[in-house]
């Protein structure tokens, strides 16, 4: 099929259409409006719904409903947005509904700025919201990831009941890339028995809730939830490699920052120096199992971020010590630029010699 | 024998955990008779709050949701717009519907979904130790109001009927009370009218119920009714605030 040119925001919106989502609850919040923008269209086109909340608490809640009777359903915002989200993904998890929600990262915290930005990691991935819960994170790096990955989110929020997360930023957003669209299979939400809908005659009655009174139930919840969770990181994890087998010093970077680095590690090659780049495409589960693996051949990581060092904590745990991680990261809206990058990598290989 | 009074379908056969005279129950009691006399046991979709109430999700024997703190309205909507062809109620508190979730009811009603909030006001946050709501009056003592309600210092008691009727988006509006049998009855017909409102798709639809909260009033049962009858409806008249034009006459 020929490739057609689509920029990421739209491409998040056309990705999740074609996965069967039919409801999107929303807020207008930079950057990511083209992608609500491009739902106000689309949604109509196949009978779908675009609806504008009052804020993102309300958006939030009205995924909650949405999945609760059953539907695909998705919510986007960024930083500022996706705080006032956290109580009811919270209440989502704890519910366990299945939802996608897209965070444009920007700049932070408070209302910082609307340039590219990581530092929403933590949040991401680490929980977010109250209770002990966990979100799927997925991190696309090319538009074409974006389409593939959402009919993932849908599919891996149904089959755990699980809340998805998908983290880009801006530039992943209003990049223009070809991509190979697929068969315009309309896939449809499968089913769901557990969604209150009405009554059936001589069924169970169905109850969407996060509320255990009694402690005893609240820990037998909280241990299947954390069954599931390991589940999910045992089978879930997702990552890319990029001239990895013979590196003796990896590089990390997840989205953005991993297009980045692909051109460092292209650069070091050139000059001779064994670098690769592990990235990751589930942040969480996060792709310990491949760190764990190349920390026998490489002698160092180097981790790149667009904050000032969070997904080097998960790296420093699946490295368990075993070697050095050291940290390059622009924050506040500013990205890493590859000759910045380069220069640490040549410093670094060269045993912290400039 | 003819049986004059049974449990409804709709209402499980569970004990409540309500106080002695704490009204909740008749309220349950009336949504599910009306939920049974329209027939839509297997269409009736209710979100519970946060707030002594949030066990009607146990008490009312259909599918139910339990929304966050204030964001029924929002979870309602989710509903609804899932699934247009249901009864989509939600049952807050004075609390939870006109402190924490103002934003919720108000953009509900002003979008004029087609779903009913089930307004429980009982002049005090009950669940969390009789503290001060938006709806208790002037002067009204409690935990936070030690000395009584003062508007200077802690604002005006909020009216939520006369601050929704100005929008469009509103269908029906109507202020009840469970106090004694008489407006038992009319607080019936009132959850009954909202919901056909509902289902004909005319708009958003709210009853609120004046309730008694004994226990935190520091009443006992009797007198809290009698307290409900004598302070609260002068300051919270009863009444039809918004009927769509074609159920006014
Ligand atoms: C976000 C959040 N804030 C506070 C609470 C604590 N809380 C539980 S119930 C309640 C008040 C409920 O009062 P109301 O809505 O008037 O209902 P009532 O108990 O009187 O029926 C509060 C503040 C909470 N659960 N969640
Ligand atoms: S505390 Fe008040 S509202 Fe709550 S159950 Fe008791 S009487 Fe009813």
């Amino acid at each position: 099929m020929a490739k057609v040119l689509m920029k990421g925001n739209e491409a998040l919106g056309e990705g999740a259409v074609r996965a069967g989502c039919r409801y999107f609850f929303g807020y207008p919040i930079t950057p990511q409006s083209e992608l609500p923008h491009y739902l106000a269209k689309r949604m109509p086109e196949v009978g779908g719904l675009y609806l504008q909340s009052e804020s993102e608490t309300a958006a939030a809640n009205m995924v909650f409903g949405a999945a609760g009777a059953g539907a695909r359903v998705m919510t986007s915002s960024s930083g500022p947005g996706i705080s006032l989200m956290q109580e009811g993904i919270s209440y989502i998890a704890g519910a366990e509904l299945p939802c996608v929600i897209v965070n444009m990262i920007r700049g932070g915290p408070g209302l910082g700025n609307i340039a590219p930005a990581q530092s929403d990691y933590f949040q991401a991935v680490k929980g977010g919201g109250h209770g002990d819960y966990r979100l799927i994170c997925l991190a696309p790096a090319s538009v074409q990831e974006i389409i593939d990955l959402m009919q993932d989110a849908f599919d891996l929020a149904d089959k755990y009941r699980n809340p998805v997360m998908l983290l880009a930023d801006g530039v992943l957003g209003q990049m223009m890339e070809p991509v190979e669209l697929g068969e315009e299979k309309i896939a449809e939400a499968p089913e769901k028995p557990w969604a209150a809908t009405g009554r059936k005659k001589g069924g169970p009655k169905r109850l969407i809730n996060s509320l255990y009174i009694v402690p005893e139930e609240c820990e037998k919840h909280n241990i299947k939830l954390a069954q599931k969770y390991d589940t999910i990181r045992r089978n879930e994890q997702r990552w890319e490699e990029y001239r990895v087998d013979d590196a003796t010093m990896i590089l990390v970077a997840f989205g953005t920052c991993a297009r980045i680095c692909k051109a460092v590690v292209d650069s070091a090659r050139n000059e001779g120096m064994a670098v690769g780049l592990i990235r990751p495409i589930t942040v969480w589960p996060y792709p310990t199992d491949v760190i764990t693996r190349v920390r026998e051949k490489a002698e160092q990581f180097l981790v790149v971020e667009m904050n000032m060092g969070q997904m080097i904590e998960d790296v420093k745990l699946a490295v368990e010590g075993m070697r050095p991680v050291h940290f390059y990261g622009r924050s506040g809206g500013m990205m890493p630029v590859a000759r910045d990058v380069f220069g640490e990598v040549k410093k670094l290989y060269n045993g912290g010699a400039a | 024998m003819k049986k004059v009074f049974t449990r409804p379908k709709a209402l499980a056969d569970i004990p409540f955990h309500y106080c002695p005279g704490c009204t909740h129950g008749i309220v349950h009691r009336l949504v599910a008779e009306v939920i049974d006399e329209m027939g839509m046991y297997e269409r009736a979709l209710g979100v519970a709050p946060v707030g002594c109430s949030v066990f009607i999700y146990n008490y009312l024997d259909i599918d139910m949701y339990q929304a966050a703190h204030g964001r029924a309205p929002a979870v309602g909507t989710g509903i609804k717009r899932v699934l247009p062809d249901r009864l989509v109620f939600t049952y807050q508190g004075d609390g939870d519907a006109a402190a924490i979730g103002t934003g919720e009811l108000v953009h509900a009603a002003a979008r004029g979904e087609k779903i009913t909030v089930i307004f429980i006001n009982n002049a005090v946050y009950a669940m969390t130790g009789g503290q001060m709501a938006p709806t208790t009056l002037l002067g009204q003592k409690t935990t936070t109001t030690p000395f009584g309600r003062e508007g200077e210092i802690n604002g005006l008691p909020v009216k939520v009927c006369e601050m929704l009727a100005p929008l469009d988006g509103s269908a029906y509006l109507a202020r009840v009370s469970v106090h004694n049998p008489k407006n038992v009855n009319a607080a019936k017909k009132a959850i009954r009218k909202a919901f056909e409102v509902q289902m004909r798709g005319d708009g958003f639809t709210m009853v609120e119920v004046l309730s008694s909260c004994p226990t935190n009033w520091g009443l006992s049962p009797l007198e809290a009714l009698k307290w409900l009858e004598e302070k609260m409806i002068p300051y919270y008249p009863l009444g039809e605030y918004k009927t769509p034009a074609e159920v006014n006459g």
